[in-house]
C-alpha cells in the first residue's frame, strides 16, 4: 500500500481491548485521510448528541497520507472527537514528530473508546499495541510525563499526552505531543482526560512508500525550492505577523475594544528574536522550521521551552493589555507544560478583565485586582485554570460560559463557544464570514481568509467589502480541508497551493485525482463536518458573530467606524454551498458528494 | 578535485528531511530507522546535529572487517560495502566511533555518498549538510570560532 500504513488501531479502554483493522482504500480516496478520514468515523459511529465528556464519544488521533514522507512540512497528525469547549466537530491539528513515528509504526490512526478504569497509556512499538497503567504518570504536567516516557521507555519513542489540564477536563485543555507541540483548539485534551487516557508513546522502524517515488521527488524539491520564500517565518516565527496585523488595526486589543495595541512593538516577533529566542526548531520534514525555542533568563518570570507564537503571544499580550514580553512568555510556557490551548486561556482572561472593568465580576470573586495589563495576574491565573483552582475553576470553563454565569454574554468574543484568535473582523469582513460558518468555532486555520485580505499578494482582496468574499471564504475552507487531511502544514499554503498538493498527493497515493475531485473531497469534508453539527442540534442561529463585530464600529485605526455586514454575506455563503436558507447542507449538494 | 560531505551544526535545524531523502533513496521508502543519515535531537538545549559517516581516511571500519568487505571507491572517495562479501558480523558498527554503520538484512549498511551526489544535501534546506571540496570542508568549524571571537570583541568594544 502506498502512502497510507494500512492499518487503524482500535482502543476501547473500558473492555482493555485492542483490535487492528484495515484501512478502506475507498473512503481514504474519499476523505484524503487525517481529518476528514477521522470525521467520517466519529459521524458513523458516535451520537451527534453525546456529551463531549461521556464514555460514548470517541477521541481519534489520526495521520494523513503525506504524514512522514518528504512532502515539506508533512509532519501534521489530527485529534478528531466532538470537543468539550465547543460540543461541535473538533479537529485540531499539530506537527513535530509523534504523526510520523505512527506512520512507521504501521498506522495511520488511532481510535480511542470507552472510559479506562485507571489512569491508563498506550505503547506502541511497531506490531506490539499494549495498554498499560498511567498511575506513575498521572498528575505530572506535560514535559514530566514525556521526561519520564523517555526514561522508561527510551529516548526514540514519541509521545503525546496529556497535563494536569486535561486530567481536570479544563474545557480548553490540549493534547501535547514531543512536549510543544499542541492539538490546541476546542478541548481535544479533555475528552482525552474524560476518558483517563494519559498517554499514547509510539515508536516505529517501518517505513512510508509512494506510488511514483521518482516523480513524488521531483514535485516535493519544487515545492521545498517554492518555500525558500518563507525566510521570514525562519526569522522571527508566526509573530512576525504582530506588527504587520497591528499596521492594519485588527489586532485585537483589550478583549477587542480596539484593534491596535500601543504595546505590540515589545511582543512583536523581532522582539521576541531579540530578546528571548535561543534558536529556531522544525516540526519533522518542514523547511520553514517556525519554531521557536526560548528562554526568559532573569527575574520573576524566568523559564525557558517554546514559543509563544503568533496567536498566543497576542491572546497572552494584546488581548489582555499585557505589554510584558516576559510575563506572556512565562503564561505560555505554563499552557504548554500544563497542557492547555494559550488562545482560548488568553481570551478568557482577557473577558474577565472586561467583565471585572464593568463591575460584572468584583475583586472578591477574581482574589485579585483583574484589570487589563496585571501580567501578575494573568501569570497566576494560568496555574489556577490548569489546576482548576480558586477562580481559575471558573475560567476553565472557556470565556462563553464566564460571560453567561456573570450575565454579560454579549462579552464573549467567538462562535459556537470557541474564542477568536487575533484578526479582528471589522478590517477583514471575509475573515468574519469565515469565524461566523467555521465548523469548529471561530478559528483561523480553517479558512485563512487573512491571507487574502490583509497580507499583499496578487490576489488581494479589498478587506472592508462583500463583494467575492462567500465564493473566497468557500474555495480556501474547501483547500484547507483536503491540505489539513493530507497530513502537510497550512503554513506551506503561503508559497503553495492546490495544484502542488495535487502532484504530491497523486504521486504518493497513486490515486488519478484530478483538481476537482481533490477540491470536492474538500467540500465533502466541510459537508459532513457540518452535517456532524446539525445533528448534535447546531443550526443558523450560531452562524454569528458577537455584537462587538457586528454593531460597535471600530473606534480607531486603518479599519475605523467598520462592522463586519455578516448578513450580506452569508445568504450568499449559504447559497454557494449549496445548502437552504437555513444552512442545511440540500439532498442534490448531499447527493453530489456521495454523502 | 576530491569532494567530501560536511556538516555545520549551526545551521541544522531538526527537520530530517536528510533522513527522508537517504531512506528513499537506499531503502526505497520513506523510513528514518533505515537511514544512513540520522540527526540527533537534544530538545531541551536546543541542539540538533547530522550525524553520517565521515568516510575516514583511515577507517576502522576498513581495518577491523574480517571480510574485506568494506573497500574504498576511487571516484568518490567512499568507503562502500561490497555485499557479497560482507558476513554481518557488524564489527564495523562496533569500529565506528560516529555510530554510522547500521545492519539490516543481515548486512553492514553504510552511506555510499550516492555515487557522488548525496540525496541529502539536495534535501538540506538550511545548507547544515554540504557535499564540498577537502578545503572548504573545514570552513564551518573556522567559522564558529571567529564568530565567537568576533562577538567577545563586540562585547569588550561596547562596554
Amino acid at each position: 500500500m502506498n502512502a497510507y500504513a494500512g492499518t487503524t488501531v482500535r482502543v476501547d479502554l473500558s473492555r482493555g481491548r485492542i483490535t487492528k483493522e484495515s484501512i478502506d482504500l475507498r473512503l481514504a480516496r474519499a476523505f484524503v485521510g487525517g481529518r476528514g478520514l477521522g470525521t467520517k468515523i466519529i459521524y458513523d459511529e458516535i451520537n451527534p448528541k453525546v456529551d463531549p465528556l461521556a464514555s460514548a464519544n470517541k477521541l481519534i488521533l489520526a495521520a494523513g497520507p503525506l504524514t512522514g514522507t518528504s512532502a515539506p512540512s508533512g509532519s501534521r497528525w489530527m485529534a478528531i472527537t466532538k470537543g468539550a469547549l465547543t460540543s461541535a466537530v473538533a479537529c485540531s491539528n499539530a506537527g513535530g514528530d509523534f504523526g510520523p513515528e505512527l506512520k512507521y509504526a504501521g498506522y495511520d490512526m488511532i481510535i480511542v473508546e470507552g472510559v479506562a478504569k485507571h489512569p491508563a497509556m498506550l505503547v506502541i512499538d511497531d506490531d506490539s499495541v499494549e495498554l498499560c497503567s498511567a498511575h506513575k504518570l498521572w498528575g505530572r504536567n506535560v514535559h514530566a510525563t514525556e521526561d519520564l516516557l523517555h526514561e522508561q521507555l527510551g529516548r526514540d519513542f514519541k509521545c503525546v499526552s496529556i497535563g494536569p489540564a486535561g486530567e481536570r477536563l479544563v474545557r480548553f485543555a490540549s493534547i501535547m505531543n514531543d512536549k510543544n507541540r499542541a492539538a490546541g483548539r476546542s478541548g481535544v485534551g479533555a475528552v482525552m482526560g474524560s476518558k483517563k487516557l494519559k498517554a499514547i508513546a509510539v515508536r516505529g522502524s517501518g517505513g512510508v512508500t509512494v506510488a511514483d517515488p521518482k516523480r513524488f521527488r521531483a514535485v516535493c524539491l519544487d515545492a521545498l525550492k517554492k518555500l525558500e520564500g518563507t525566510e521570514g517565518l525562519r526569522l522571527y516565527g508566526t509573530a512576525s505577523l504582530v506588527n504587520v496585523i497591528n499596521e492594519r488595526g485588527v489586532l485585537p486589543t483589550r478583549n477587542f475594544q480596539s484593534g491596535q495595541f500601543e504595546g505590540a512593538e515589545a511582543i512583536s516577533g523581532e522582539a521576541i528574536a531579540e530578546r528571548i529566542l535561543i534558536r529556531n526548531r522544525a516540526c519533522f520534514g518542514c523547511p520553514i522550521a517556525c519554531g521557536r525555542v526560548t528562554a526568559v533568563k532573569n527575574g520573576k518570570y524566568a523559564g525557558s521551552g517554546e514559543g509563544p507564537e503568533y496567536e498566543s503571544i497576542w491572546a497572552l499580550g494584546a488581548d489582555v493589555g499585557i505589554d510584558d514580553l516576559a510575563a506572556a512568555t512565562k503564561a505560555n510556557y505554563i499552557c504548554n507544560e500544563l497542557g492547555m490551548d494559550p488562545i482560548t486561556a488568553g481570551a478568557t482572561v482577557a473577558c474577565a478583565m472586561e467583565l471585572y472593568e464593568k463591575g460584572a465580576i468584583t475583586e472578591k470573586q477574581a482574589g485579585c485586582k483583574l484589570s487589563f495589563g496585571n501580567a501578575d495576574a494573568l501569570v497566576d491565573l494560568m496555574t489556577k485554570i490548569g489546576y482548576r483552582r480558586g477562580f481559575g475553576n471558573v475560567l476553565a470553563e472557556g470565556a462563553a460560559r464566564v460571560a453567561r454565569k456573570f450575565g454579560k454574554p454579549e462579552l464573549f468574543m467567538g462562535v459556537k463557544k470557541q474564542e477568536f484568535p487575533a484578526y479582528d473582523a471589522r478590517g477583514a469582513v471575509g475573515m468574519g464570514l469565515q469565524y461566523a460558518t467555521s465548523n469548529r468555532g471561530a478559528c483561523h486555520v480553517r479558512g485563512y481568509m487573512v491571507a487574502r485580505e490583509l497580507l499583499d499578494g496578487e490576489q488581494k482582496m479589498n478587506p472592508f467589502t462583500t463583494r467575492g468574499k462567500a465564493a473566497a471564504t468557500i474555495a480556501v475552507q474547501d483547500l484547507t480541508a483536503a491540505l489539513d487531511s493530507s497530513g502537510i502544514c497550512l503554513f506551506t499554503t503561503f508559497a503553495i497551493g492546490a495544484p502542488e498538493l495535487l502532484a504530491m498527493l497523486t504521486a504518493a497515493t497513486g490515486f488519478d485525482y484530478d483538481l476537482d475531485e481533490m477540491l470536492r473531497a474538500g467540500e465533502r469534508i466541510w459537508n459532513l463536518e457540518r452535517l456532524f453539527n446539525q445533528r448534535a442540534g447546531l443550526s443558523r442561529k450560531d452562524d454569528t458573530l458577537p455584537k462587538r463585530l457586528l454593531a460597535e464600529p471600530m473606534p480607531a485605526g486603518p479599519a475605523k467606524g467598520k462592522t463586519v455586514p455578516l448578513g450580506k454575506m452569508l445568504p450568499e455563503y449559504y447559497r454557494l454551498r449549496g445548502w437552504d436558507a437555513e444552512g442545511r447542507p440540500t439532498r442534490t449538494k448531499l447527493a453530489s458528494l456521495g454523502l | 578535485m576530491a569532494r567530501v560531505l560536511t556538516i555545520d551544526p549551526a545551521k541544522c535545524n531538526s527537520c530530517r528531511l536528510c533522513e527522508l531523502a537517504c531512506s528513499q533513496g537506499h531503502a526505497n521508502a520513506y523510513r528514518p530507522s533505515r537511514s544512513h543519515v540520522r540527526v540527533a535531537i537534544y530538545p531541551d538545549d536546543a541542539v540538533y546535529f547530522p550525524v553520517v559517516c565521515m568516510q575516514c581516511d583511515d577507517a576502522p571500519c576498513v581495518v577491523v572487517c574480517p571480510s574485506a568487505a568494506l573497500v574504498r571507491h576511487s571516484g568518490t572517495n567512499a568507503v562502500l560495502v561490497v555485499e557479497e562479501r560482507c558476513v554481518g558480523c557488524r564489527m564495523c558498527a562496533l569500529a565506528c566511533p560516529f555510530g554510522a554503520i547500521s545492519y539490516w538484512d543481515g548486512k553492514a549498511r553504510k552511506c555510499d555518498l550516492c555515487g557522488g551526489k548525496p540525496e541529502c544535501v539536495r534535501f538540506c534546506p538550511p545548507g547544515a549538510l554540504r557535499f564540498e571540496s577537502e578545503e572548504r570542508s573545514t570552513e564551518p568549524t573556522r567559522m564558529v570560532f571567529a564568530n565567537r571571537l568576533r562577538d567577545a570583541l563586540k562585547e569588550v568594544s561596547t562596554s
